[in-house]
């Protein structure tokens, strides 16, 4: 990549990362995040680090997009004007120079690692014994598994919130309808999502499958299935997922226990989370599938909410 | 230089030609329908005319096809999001809010 080309990035990711913070409208405030989380995938594709990418426009920019604007309209409904009242100064001033001694400090952090520091060497040194050949893929899921079982269980954790925050004669029901596709139908909706649920699925089980030997894995592939449940939802072709399916709930905790089994399993060969050798890769990619089904139905849930009470109307 | 060599920046040319004037017609034009038509007919075009670039530049066929794929379903998004959002833009006017 040229000079002009990351300058102008750099530019653009700073300006619309402004834009967002500046901006005293909401609505405005979510569409600057939204690109500026896309310019940000650009920016690690620049770098190629194209798993970072694709998480962060699936995840950072699309569903974290998504929950801000539906948050927004929930708020609005209940009548919120969504105009937040004048910070005091000092407040402001701290809020600056906490978040510039944050920069500062990461940024050092970050400037200490030497290039030649090369982790790549040992990890490409490793992989051939799990049978992958994605590094990534190699240190979320064997060498630093531990931090993914946990995250797994913290994303779960982050839906019981949501659902904890539902009314009491509220439970157990459908979520609120966006009404998205009010109005006459929403018939191109409909059929859009009627096509998209499908090939969803099938460039989720695609993602998870090339996420041992290339970009791609169980996050992502969790976010493509979320967000085909959920435009099949917005346009009426299925029902909102709803918090109190059991087939749903089942897949839920899918993913995790198969993780946490297989990690225990570990525990009776030598210690927790080691893979039988030879194994690896069948091990890993069968908590790939898992977790990439625990997590799109997790993120489709969060983006449903939480139930609410018949009489209310969002 | 082989034609391909002139091709590709043409069309890339030509496809931020397309993506200028679909912002250009979101920024100037009155009302929702218009600016989603700007946004949806130029831009695809544009994306189209730099996914054509890209199939160039790559030069596989493999490659071409997964973009094509692409183009395709940034198709069927922009079109389906722009029905959308204009019932949206037709319900708010009647009702006179921005809701």
């Amino acid at each position: 990549m040229t000079l002009a080309f990351d300058l102008i990035l750099c530019l653009m990711i700073v300006g619309t990362a402004a834009a967002a913070l500046l901006t005293h409208n909401a609505l405005a405030a979510i569409v600057f995040f939204i690109v500026f989380g896309n310019l940000l995938g650009l920016a690690w594709l620049a770098m190629n680090a194209v798993n970072v990418a694709m998480a962060e426009i699936a995840i950072g920019a699309g569903i974290t997009g998504v929950l801000l604007i539906l948050t927004r309209q929930r708020l609005m409904a209940l009548g919120d004007d969504l105009v937040s009242a004048e910070t005091p100064g000092w407040l402001r001033a701290g809020a600056v120079l906490a978040c510039t001694g944050l920069t500062a400090l990461v940024g050092s952090a970050v400037l200490s690692v030497a290039p030649a520091d090369d982790l790549g060497g040992p990890i490409a040194a490793l992989l051939p014994e799990l049978g992958i050949e994605n590094p990534v893929t190699g240190v979320l899921l064997a060498f630093r598994a531990y931090d993914t079982l946990l995250e797994t269980f913290v994303l779960l954790g982050a839906l019981v919130a949501v659902w904890s925050l539902a009314p009491g004669n509220a439970w157990p029901r459908p979520p609120a309808s966006l009404n998205l596709a009010e109005s006459g139908g929403g018939s191109v909706a409909q059929a859009f999502g009627r096509l998209l649920l499908p090939l969803a699925l099938v460039m989720a089980a695609y993602l998870v499958w090339a996420g041992s030997d290339f970009p791609g894995g169980a996050f992502q592939a969790g976010t493509v299935l979320a967000g085909g449940l959920i435009i099949a939802a917005i346009g009426g072709a299925v029902a909102w997922p709803r918090a109190d399916n059991s087939i749903l709930r089942a897949v839920l905790v899918l993913g995790p226990g198969v993780f946490l089994i297989i990690g225990l399993a570990g525990i009776a060969l030598g210690r927790f989370l080691f893979y039988p050798p030879g194994f690896a890769k069948a091990m890993i990619v069968a908590i790939e599938y898992s977790l990439a089904l625990s997590i799109g139905a997790t993120l489709a849930l969060l983006l449903a909410g939480r139930s609410v009470a018949p009489d209310h109307r969002s | 230089m082989t034609l391909a060599d002139y091709l590709f920046p043409a069309l890339l040319y030509i496809g931020v030609f397309f993506y200028a004037a679909g912002s250009l017609g979101l920024l100037r034009f009155q009302d929702a329908e218009l600016r989603l038509h700007a946004l949806t007919k130029a831009d695809n075009v544009g994306l189209g005319f730099v996914a054509l670039a890209a199939a160039l530049h790559w030069g596989s066929v493999a490659v071409a096809f997964k973009i094509a794929a692409v183009w395709l379903f940034a198709l069927m998004a922009a079109g389906a999001t722009a029905q959308l959002m204009a019932r949206r833009a037709k319900t708010a006017a009647e009702r006179g809010t921005d809701r």
